[in-house]
């Protein structure tokens, strides 16, 4: 009964999305309020049937209701709660119905807050939000109902891949598809745009909370899949470039770009043109990545449920929104006022210098994604593609975008000079120079690290610098620059952190650029040598668990001969769906993670059982994640400044504003 | 500064990113393209000791021994076939989770002198009853897997492939 209410209420969405597509469109077409007015209340009752739907399927998760096929395939009784309700979107279809519940729920902000938005755009916004959300919900009914029945229903599902069995991965698609989601939205703005005509400073008003937001959870989402992976995959790495980490970094960078390119939109109502293509740019990216992840064309480690069927559906999709998309671009951008007129030397100069090398990355990321592929249908010639290509063809545009980045912020709009911002930026170059020159003397002759903490040095010092010099610290009382750096708009602190953040990741990822390893096979009771630290193995031993069992090793950490920590990694098996996971034991400490995985065990030649251990030393390894926390702190502290507020005031005030 | 000059300065500046970025992406494609082998391709032609490579194909029945070293570090021996040919491996690392014999596997690593690859890593997948492409690949190009005879068969069975002609893969080295 409960499925049957769920599929009913999402059928019902789909419904409601094809008349949130279509009236409000119609309706500022014609100039009729009354069909703009539909818009609103038909997105609202669209999430709340959304939201019905994907509680049903939760329901029938929790009670584990096996005439759910869906169920069946990836749930079991013997699973923790906690984990029958993740797994309701720990796979294709469930998390299908998230991505769309996101979706509606934006739309639903955008009805809700958009009270300041002309009547007309926020009508053309909602009717294109309606379209997305009427494709998505097409391909759930069409091709991934989750509600689907089978009778008689089996004892018991097969269970979820324990891999998945894990609260990072539990959180880390939500946070992902609101970022993806959120970029549907700037497409719809720069669509409606577009249909209009016309993009304005209030236009880049309402773009850049909303990307602001979408960039913030995608560098959560980001950060926390690429976070399970380091713990949960055992490989001791963080970053693999693998196809379907690509996926999500695309949008990232083009987000990225679109976020800054948006605020001279703003400021100066300059690169209006680039930044609605940015717009849909990021989107289009999101949805290849969704294609290239649900699709199964590319060969990935990250393996997931693939199907040709699901593939073709979400390639119209993108065929359909993307190409139609462009050509409304194609035929429409020209209608638009050109920009105002800036120096080369200026913010706005510093701000398409960042896009410009943010887009080439994307460039040189998207092609090295998508070769094998071509190449593969093209001659059939196999080939991957793998980190060294994209770290040596990423790090050479990585490098000045950096450097920029420092001194961006603190060049004045319209028209500066470089010269008086690098002599107050000297400290932080000196800064820079001497972790340089420190991490060759230290680490050995490893230049790239050297040049990763140069850097991050210079990002954070630089941030550091840019607000001493807003608060006007040396040229007013200590007091009075207190007072002035409260005052600071938020979103000022909010680029600062940002732009420190990347540093602190920038910090780790050099890091762990001098990270050892060693690969050990030990009889119990035997000990070797790694990172300044004895590592005794005490035993391995079963251990069962909730619903596995497991061979843990007991790891003794000495330092001088006292114990310092215990380390335990273990190999889990799962009887349902007989699969077997690695358990690393990382030890965090700010200086960085020591990593343990347990390997096979084997006899030696003594016909002793020994167990082979691999032991990494990730020096700041932690630090990678806690800088892409700050950065998504800083764009919630941008996002809070109260004059970006999503409930922005009406247009003309606004405009009376940005003129003062 | 006029709209033109402007907009001639930012059109150099596009052609430079967009010249260091193709220029970047082909030097780097030039030396970090990795080409997928089959032991079957191995066997026709042997790529020179010391370029990387991907061999794929099914971690031959029996064969996966984890005694022994390798430049002081566990190792374990184990050979690849595609049903007409095999490479013995050795591999230096914790092996993945879902490493079963007889079942499809994709390694990276180069030739050594001995004949005997040498596998820096072993590809993992998150799930059990994928297959590789390249491994489909290699199978249906060693006549075993004919794709119009169906769907390829169930992994667990991919054991019982290659004992059926063994003459047929004399091994290689004593290991």
């Amino acid at each position: 009964m409960i499925p049957e209410l769920g599929h009913f209420a999402l059928i019902l969405a789909a419904m409601l999305a094809i008349a949130q597509s279509g009236l409000p469109l119609w309706g500022a077409q014609r100039g009729d309020s009354r069909l703009m007015g539909a818009a609103a209340p038909l997105a609202l009752a669209g999430f709340v049937a959304i939201v019905i739907s994907f509680a049903a399927l939760i329901w029938s998760y929790a009670m584990n209701d096996t005439t759910v096929v869906n169920v069946v395939a990836n749930s079991h009784s013997a699973k923790p709660m906690l984990f029958k309700i993740t797994g309701t979107w720990g796979n294709h279809e469930g998390s299908m119905i998230l991505w769309v519940m996101v979706l509606a729920g934006c739309s639903a902000a955008v009805a809700g807050f958009g009270g300041g938005l002309p009547s007309a755009l926020q009508a053309r916004v909602l009717g294109v939000m309606g379209l997305i959300s009427l494709g998505f919900l097409a391909f759930i009914l069409f091709t991934s109902n989750p509600f689907e029945r089978i009778w008689p229903p089996p004892p018991d599902g097969q269970g979820l891949n324990p891999l998945l069995q894990d609260i990072g991965l539990a959180i880390h698609p939500p946070l992902l598809y609101l970022g993806y989601v959120g970029y549907a939205v700037t497409f719809a703005f720069a669509v409606a745009a577009l249909i209009e005509g016309r993009v304005d400073a209030a236009w880049g008003r309402w773009v850049r909370p909303w990307s602001l937001a979408a960039w913030s959870f995608l560098t959560m989402g980001i950060s926390i899949g690429s976070w399970w992976a380091y713990y949960e995959l055992g490989w001791g790495g963080y970053w693999f470039w693998d196809p379907v980490e690509n996926a999500s970094l695309l949008p990232w960078l083009a987000g990225t770009a679109l976020l800054h390119s948006a605020i001279v939109v703003e400021k100066r109502e300059a690169l209006k043109i680039w930044t609605v293509l940015l717009a849909l740019l990021a989107f289009a990216l999101s949805l290849l990545g969704t294609f290239l992840v649900r699709s199964g064309v590319l060969n990935s480690v990250h393996s997931f449920a693939s199907d040709p069927a699901r593939g073709i559906f979400i390639l119209c999709l993108l065929g359909i929104y993307i190409a139609g998309a462009f050509a409304l671009f194609a035929w429409r951008a020209p209608a638009m006022a050109p920009a105002g007129v800036f120096a080369p030397i200026s913010r706005e100069g510093g701000i398409v210098l960042n896009n410009l090398l943010l887009c080439s990355i994307t460039a040189v990321v998207l092609v090295g994604t998508l070769y094998p592929l071509f190449l593969d249908l093209l001659t059939g010639q196999m080939i991957s593609v793998g980190p060294p290509f994209f770290n040596s063809a990423t790090a050479p545009l990585a490098l000045p975008l950096v450097m920029g980045m420092a001194v961006g912020p603190m060049l004045a709009w319209k028209r500066a000079s470089l010269w008086p911002v690098l002599q107050r930026l000297w400290w932080a170059a000196c800064l820079a120079l001497l972790a340089f020159i420190l991490t060759l003397a230290l680490a050995g002759w490893h230049v790239l690290s050297a040049l990763g903490f140069a850097c991050a040095f210079w990002l954070i010092a630089g941030a550091a610098t840019d607000i001493a010099d807003r608060a006007g610290i040396g040229r007013t009382s200590l007091g009075n620059a207190w007072n002035r750096a409260r005052n600071l708009p938020r979103a000022a602190w909010g680029a600062a952190i940002a732009h420190a953040g990347m540093g602190v990741t920038i910090l780790g990822i050099s890091g762990m650029g001098l990270a050892t390893e060693k690969l050990v096979a030990v009889p119990p009771g035997g000990s070797t040598q790694f990172a300044g630290y004895e590592w005794r193995l005490e035993g391995v031993r079963d251990f069962i668990g909730p619903n596995f069992t497991a061979r843990k090793a007991t790891i003794t950490l000495l330092r001088d001969g006292s114990v310092v920590a215990v380390m335990e990694p273990s190999k889990r098996f799962f009887p349902t769906g007989r699969m077997t996971t690695t358990e690393a034991a990382i030890r965090t400490r700010p200086s960085g993670d020591l990593y343990a995985v347990l390997g096979e065990e084997r006899p030696n030649e003594a016909g002793v059982s020994e167990a082979v251990l691999r032991l990494h030393n990730n020096p700041l390894a932690p630090w990678i994640w806690l800088g892409a926390g700050i950065m998504a702190l800083g764009a919630a502290l941008s996002l809070s400044d109260r004059r970006i507020r999503i409930a922005a005031p009406a247009r003309r005030r606004k405009e009376a504003e940005v003129s003062a | 500064m006029t709209r033109k000059k402007r907009r001639l300065y930012i059109l150099l500046l596009c052609a430079i990113g967009l010249g260091s970025a193709t220029a970047l992406t082909l030097t780097a494609f030039q030396d970090n393209l990795v080409f997928f082998r089959s032991p079957s391709d191995i066997a026709r032609e042997a790529p020179p000791p010391g370029r990387s490579f991907r061999l794929g194909g099914l971690v031959e029945a029996g064969s996966v021994q984890r005694q022994g070293e390798d430049q002081g570090r566990p190792a374990i021996h184990f050979r690849v076939t595609d049903g007409a040919h095999v490479v013995p491996v050795i591999f230096t690392g914790v092996l993945p989770d879902l490493f079963r014999e007889g079942q499809g596997v994709v390694t990276q690593g180069m030739m050594g002198a001995d004949g005997t690859f040498r596998a820096r890593e072993v590809l993992a997948r998150h799930d059990e009853t994928y297959m590789p492409p390249e491994v489909a690949d290699a199978l249906k190009r060693s006549g075993h897997w004919n794709p119009a005879q169906g769907a390829a068969p169930a992994p667990a069975t991919w054991n019982t492939l290659d004992p059926a002609r063994p003459q047929a893969n004399p091994p290689r080295s004593g290991s």
